[in-house]
């Protein structure tokens, strides 16, 4: 079933320097600002629109619908998420270090589009070699005149900022991350109000965009949204880039067009994954992220599509991160590492996700370290209820929360995976006093 | 429902459990509930501090549009339609999961922990919570307790997060100290590194904790909370009236808790009136009589010594006739003492002079007699305008609600000061002026004179608006009060302005109004207009206006006193003339001193009289707006120390005089019957809880209506968790039942002050605003003019007799600016001389860019200087002169 596509966002990736202005004026960079320039906003916007470019960081909410909620107050801001800081999510990081100018430009097209007094491109701290190529990318659009006072001679001012985050997770989370940009701890806000679009940065309207959100601006600029809009199909358009990792042939990352491609594709074909390592099983994958329900190897076959991934599947492509585990995968072991990673990155602001995570993480623990009890599977999906209420297996989409953000309900699905998947393992690791993967 | 005016909508619908209730538009689902006898549990949520749904304890269903969502009700606001389900099985699992999570990791060592007994946490979990925890793991382990000011304590075991004391160093004391640290189950409260939480107002974050993670320092470990009884009164430890709950174990007194006064402390308190509680306490109270004997105070019977007093007082007005007799001092005194004393003094010993204030404050005609304003309309008014003392630091709550009402946008403060104060930073404009020229700023500001350029002056202008008020006090020792009543009178010109009074000192309004001031008589009335009043029912008053304490001390110092009376007056801490308060009092040939410590002054009298203070008698005080309230009894005076009246009836019977009341209600009732002022304010009228927050005099209408509070917070136990049951909180002692509904009170429409029945009332006083124009120095480029202001902790009786305070007051440091430091070669942070006419010594100084150029600004009575010792009573300004060592 596997379809081939020019890609979008990686079409750069592998010219020598990439990250270079040179080389993406060499290959036609900027082209995408200046025609937009010569379109109203509101034309810009209706290109976005009409391709349905999803929104890449999780939520998948349509970005032109988003730019369209924009409360109309001066000023506002545009915020580009390059905080991407899960578990075996690594495609933001590739895109800011091998095609910074192509966010730049995205950014520089969306703040015309919705008519944002400045940008600010958040970039996780970690990412030592992103921001450096960032900041160099964001001094030669300056100096190329990209960027700033009336930009390519148009009417346009706009300037930019590129902001290091200072290694929290939590700071993915949009409210959080405004919260930070802000000079504040990495807190997510209560709701109301709801979107940011209503009260973002210091009270301002607000659109927050994920990094390989605006990867795709420039394209659908320069080809229109119905170009775009031809690839995949009706609810999920165009190409998105999956990381994928564990126990494949060949981890990386691999730009994908939406609907008409499988997870077996990703996972099986010998341009993306390559199989299982050494010929091995495979277990279960993980289709979304850290924070998705598994899935086992009889969803291979799921498209992807986000709507089937939710409604059929009951989980969620959510930061495009495909985890493929292998028979020899102990999976309480799997489930703790996941719990372990939320558990350390809960901000600690809320009950539920405080002490939720921390106490899941203890009883996980001792589980795989073989001193578990039989009641603690009913009490870990008991706990996991009281994070997210009604959480059960087989999972269902979208999860309820006792949380301020989604953090919390991103705790139980590895643990309600695993144990409706592989309750047995579980069984024996408390039986025998050990894990039985050594 | 609408306001057919405006229409906007006044109120909505909402179905709370499938019962439809009306709320406010704005309000929190939270609120609305509680009205209407709903009470969601919760924990971070406080009725006076922002909402930040942290704790999910108040986790509720409300339907929309995707049906029904768990949702915080501390943080969706109502709408009208809005269903709200809070006892479906879906919310109670959550509610219960909350409470688990609390208890997951925190340590149950309740038989040990302060809070045990009041604490939110427990409570809830006997209510709400399962009877056995699922969690068997490790719990979260931390240093216990860390202090995190001389204060407060924290015990972070205990924390449950909830961002109360956080929120609350933040957004109400603007001392933001302590903040969140760390992340996860590894999150903690705590200071910046070397900067301790050293506000003014840290023990209110013990009081509103809902676990016993803050700890007030002195109170730990001392008492159980079902050991302690308690009765609501109002704090004495500056004159801005907060409501508390006193609260003792074995007739000694173990804390004071905050109450919510919606039109005054909104629940808040400072750390001085908090803690002060350890100076009625302390072991050096006095308490029995004392009679000189050749160089030494001995003790005595009372009746050997009210003998003794009265026999030296009867002695002085016979021999040298009654205006040989003074007395000083009454702000400590309730108010039915306060005219006990009056009428002992005008009406039996025959002396005008009677001064309750200690030369440090503004002549009684001008305090009550300009036009006033409450604490609520300054904060709501079109612009407050400070001529006062630091606010923070003479009535630190009036801060808060001012600071809060400047931050919120609801009025812009205008400061006129040498200086800056706690509140400079929330001005939007400051008009600065030297000492001595507050008339000339006052002008400036009001239109009077050009402003000559002078920005600052303009913008202030243009920020008066139609509604002014003034905050009123002296802005610094060192300048006369007569600068600043000229500036007053200059004020008053403005239109539709009124004045909030920024005296400090304890009671020192209801001394004033019930006569301890010369040239008045009780109820806010001159001694010309109701002189034929009094004299027909008291006997007789004193023909012509007394002397105030300077002229009191003046005339002492020039032998002229023979007969002197210090009720709780230490004027030579207090009066700023050390070197006249010490002549004074050496020659006044026969000094009496009512008082309940040994101060410096008490030690020159002939006889001292041991007085029960706070806590240990019950009557009514009044705060700055003329509020009065009731003050509890709830322990005895320490042995045989009396109440002020009742010493002032004894004396009385001793001098062949009878006042005419054996009681605390005799006085309330004649003071009701005789002081204009106080026409109406019954004991049944204050007992009754509609007026559980007291009236404002004079009542303008009958019986004087009760005002809708912002906040109902007496029926949350969340708020001020300690506060055992707003119904507990009932009057001292039994009044006639009244009911919530304010027209069961009796109150004849007779005794309406201007109806027919009180025609013959005299007139209330209203100044003439008549000023004699000060004479100033002329400036000496060398010199300083000096500012002296007072801070919170200081050498006062209430701070040095509080263990727990007493080392907080800080030594004296110089603050000038920088400019003139250059000027003068002195280094910023260094020691240097300072000299006036009178004294030299060594102080530390700073370099402060606020501080006016050509003046100079020390602290009053603060260990380590002697400021008293600088200043001249008969100098409008003072000058100093520094100089490196």
């Amino acid at each position: 079933m596997a379809t081939s596509v020019d890609p979008i966002v990686t079409r750069n990736i592998g010219n020598p320097e990439s990250w270079t202005l040179r080389s993406y004026l060499d290959h036609g960079g900027y082209e995408g600002l200046r025609r937009a320039l010569k379109m109203s906003p509101e034309e810009v916007q209706s290109e976005v629109d009409k391709a349905n470019l999803l929104g890449r960081g999780g939520a998948g909410f349509p970005a032109g619908r988003k730019w369209s909620m924009l409360r109309k107050a001066s000023p506002s801001y545009l915020v580009v998420n390059g905080d991407e800081s899960e578990p075996a999510t690594f495609k933001d990081h590739m895109l800011m270090e091998e095609d910074p100018h192509q966010i730049i430009e995205g950014t520089l097209i969306t703040a015309y589009a919705i008519g944002a007094a400045q940008a600010f491109i958040y970039v996780r701290g970690e990412f030592a070699l992103g921001i450096e190529r960032m900041t160099s990318a964001l001094n030669e659009a300056y100096a190329h005149g990209a960027v700033g006072h009336r930009i390519f001679d148009s009417d346009f001012s706009i300037d930019v900022v590129i902001h290091p985050g200072a290694g929290a997770y939590i700071c993915g989370d949009e409210t959080a991350l405004l919260e930070s940009l802000e000079g504040k701890r990495g807190f997510p806000r209560i709701k109301p109000p709801y979107f940011p679009a209503v009260m973002g940065l210091y009270g301002a309207p607000t659109i927050v965009n994920n990094v390989e959100t605006m990867s795709n601006v420039p394209w659908i600029i320069l080809n229109g949204g119905e170009a775009f809009a031809a690839m995949g199909e009706a609810q999920a358009t165009g190409t998105r880039l999956f990381a994928v990792s564990g126990h494949v042939v060949k981890p990386g990352n691999y730009e994908v067009e939406l609907a008409k491609n499988t997870f077996r594709d990703l996972i099986y074909d010998p341009r993306y994954g390559a199989g299982i390592r050494g010929g091995n099983q495979l277990k279960a994958f993980i289709p979304g992220g850290a924070s998705s329900f598994w899935f086992g190897p009889e969803r291979l076959d799921m498209p992807l599509d986000e709507t089937k991934v939710k409604g059929e599947g009951g989980s969620m492509m959510g930061s495009g991160s495909v985890i493929a585990m292998d028979e020899n995968m102990c999976m309480v072991r799997a489930s703790w590492r996941l719990v372990r990673f939320f558990q350390r990155e809960s901000c600690g602001q809320c009950t539920p996700c405080r002490e939720g995570s921390s106490w899941l993480e203890k009883i996980m623990r001792r589980i795989e370290n073989g001193a578990g009890r039989t009641d603690d599977l009913d009490l870990l999906l008991d706990v996991c209820d009281n994070i997210s209420p009604g959480v059960q297996w087989p999972s269902k989409w979208p999860p309820n929360m006792t949380t301020i953000c989604p953090l919390g309900p991103s705790i139980p699905p590895p643990i309600v995976s695993a144990i409706g998947m592989f309750r047995d393992e579980f069984l024996v690791h408390i039986k025998e006093g050990a894990c039985p993967y050594g | 429902m609408a306001d057919a005016a405006s229409g906007e909508k006044t109120s909505v619908t909402i179905t709370v459990d499938g019962r439809e209730i009306e709320a406010k538009p704005g309000e929190m689902i939270i609120a609305a509930a509680e009205r209407h006898g709903v009470y969601i549990p919760r924990f971070c949520y406080h009725p006076r501090m922002r909402p930040v749904g942290m704790c999910r304890m108040c986790l509720v269903e409300v339907v929309g549009p995707r049906g029904p969502m768990l949702s915080p009700a501390c943080f969706v606001p109502v709408a009208d339609g809005q269903v709200v389900n809070t006892e479906t099985p879906g919310v109670k699992k959550a509610q219960d999961g909350v409470l688990e999570f609390l208890l997951a990791n925190h340590p149950l060592d309740c038989p040990v922990c302060d809070k045990g007994g009041e604490c939110p946490l427990q409570d809830q979990t006997f209510a709400f919570g399962p009877g056995e925890t699922r969690f068997v793991e490790e719990k979260r382990h931390w240093e216990k307790p860390i202090s995190l000011s001389a204060l407060v304590q924290l015990d972070r075991e205990r924390c449950i997060q909830c961002d109360r004391c956080t929120r609350f160093a933040d957004e109400v004391a603007g001392d933001a100290l302590i903040e969140f640290v760390g992340r996860g189950a590894e999150i903690e409260i705590n200071t910046f590194p070397d900067e301790p939480f050293s506000s003014y107002f840290s023990g209110n974050t013990v009081q509103i904790c809902p676990v016993g993670a803050l700890l007030a320092a002195p109170y730990r470990f001392r008492a159980r909370p079902w050991d302690l009884e308690q009765v609501e009164s109002t704090c004495q430890a500056c004159a801005f009236g907060c409501r508390i709950a006193v609260q003792s174990s074995n007739d000694k007194l173990t804390r004071y808790l905050g109450l919510d006064s919606d039109p005054v402390n909104h629940g808040w308190l400072c750390d001085k009136g908090r803690f002060s509680y350890e100076a009625v306490n302390s072991a050096l109270r006095l308490g029995h009589p004392l009679v000189r004997s050749g160089s030494s105070l001995a003790a005595a019977s009372w009746s050997e010594a009210l003998d003794a007093a009265a026999q030296g007082l009867s002695d002085a007005r016979t021999t040298f006739g009654a205006e040989s007799v003074a007395v000083i001092g009454g702000a400590r005194l309730a108010n039915e003492d306060a005219y006990a004393w009056a009428k002992l003094a005008k009406g039996v010993l025959g002396t005008d002079s009677v001064d309750c204030q200690l030369g440090d404050g503004l002549p009684p005609e001008v305090v009550v007699g300009l036009p006033r304003a409450t604490i609520d309309e300054a904060c709501s008014a079109s612009s407050v305008v400070l001529l006062a003392p630091d606010i923070k630091e003479a009535l630190p709550v009036l801060y808060l609600r001012l600071r809060a009402a400047a931050v919120d946008g609801k009025t812009k403060i205008i400061e006129l000061s040498p200086c800056s104060t706690g509140l400079t930073r929330y001005a939007a404009a400051v008009v600065g002026y030297a000492p001595g020229e507050a008339a000339a700023a006052a002008r400036a500001l009001a239109g009077a004179e050009p402003a000559g350029g002078n920005d600052a002056v303009e913008a202030a202008r243009a920020m008066l608006g139609d509604r002014p008020v003034v905050v009123l006090g002296r802005p610094s020792v060192a300048e006369s009060a007569q600068s600043i009543v000229e500036a007053a009178g200059v004020l008053a010109q403005l239109p539709g302005v009124r004045f909030l009074s920024a005296l400090r000192r304890g009671n020192v309004h209801g001394a004033i109004d019930a006569g301890l001031a010369p040239g008045l008589l009780p109820g806010r009335v001159s001694l010309n207009s109701a002189g034929d009043w009094f004299s027909r029912h008291w006997g007789s008053v004193p023909a012509t206006a007394g002397l105030d304490t300077a002229g009191i001390l003046a005339a002492a110092a020039a032998g002229n006193v023979h007969g002197l009376v210090l009720l709780g007056a230490d004027p030579l801490s207090d009066f700023p003339d050390q070197q006249l308060a010490r002549r004074a009092l050496e020659r006044a040939s026969f000094v009496v001193a009512v008082d309940t410590f040994l101060n410096d002054s008490v030690q020159h009298a002939d006889v001292v009289l041991p007085a029960a203070t706070f806590a240990e008698r019950p009557g009514t005080t009044t705060n700055i707006e003329g509020r009065i309230t009731r003050l509890g009894q709830k322990i005895t005076a320490p042995e045989v120390a009396w109440p002020d009246w009742m010493i002032a009836v004894e004396l009385a019977a001793r001098l062949e005089a009878d006042l005419g009341f054996f009681s605390m209600e005799e006085i309330s009732e004649e003071m009701e019957r005789l002081a204009p002022a106080f026409a109406g304010v019954t004991s049944e009228l204050l007992a009754s809880r509609p007026y559980r927050d007291g009236v404002v005099i004079p009542l303008r209408e009958f019986p004087s209506p009760t005002r809708p509070t912002t906040v109902d917070s007496t029926a949350d136990p969340m708020s001020t968790p300690g506060v055992l049951h707003a119904d507990d909180q009932g009057p001292t002692e039994p009044v006639p039942a009244a009911d919530d509904e304010g027209d069961e009170v009796e109150v004849s429409p007779s005794e309406v002050p201007g109806s027919d029945g009180g025609a013959n009332r005299p007139p209330l006083l209203e100044w003439d605003g008549r000023v004699e124009p000060v004479t100033l120095p002329k400036p000496d480029a060398y010199a300083l003019r000096l500012v002296v202001g007072r801070k919170l902790y200081d050498r006062g009786v209430l701070v040095q007799m509080s263990p727990a305070l007493a080392p907080l007051a800080a030594p004296p440091v110089l603050r000038a600016h920088p400019s003139d430091l250059d000027r003068l070669g002195v280094k910023s942070g260094g020691q240097v001389r300072l000299r006036s006419a009178r004294l030299s010594a060594t102080i530390e100084v700073q370099a402060d860019p606020h501080q006016r150029r050509g003046t100079a600004s020390v602290p009053y009575n603060v260990p380590g200087l002697d400021t008293g010792a600088l200043l001249r009573a008969d100098e409008p300004v003072t000058e100093i002169a520094i100089e490196t060592l």
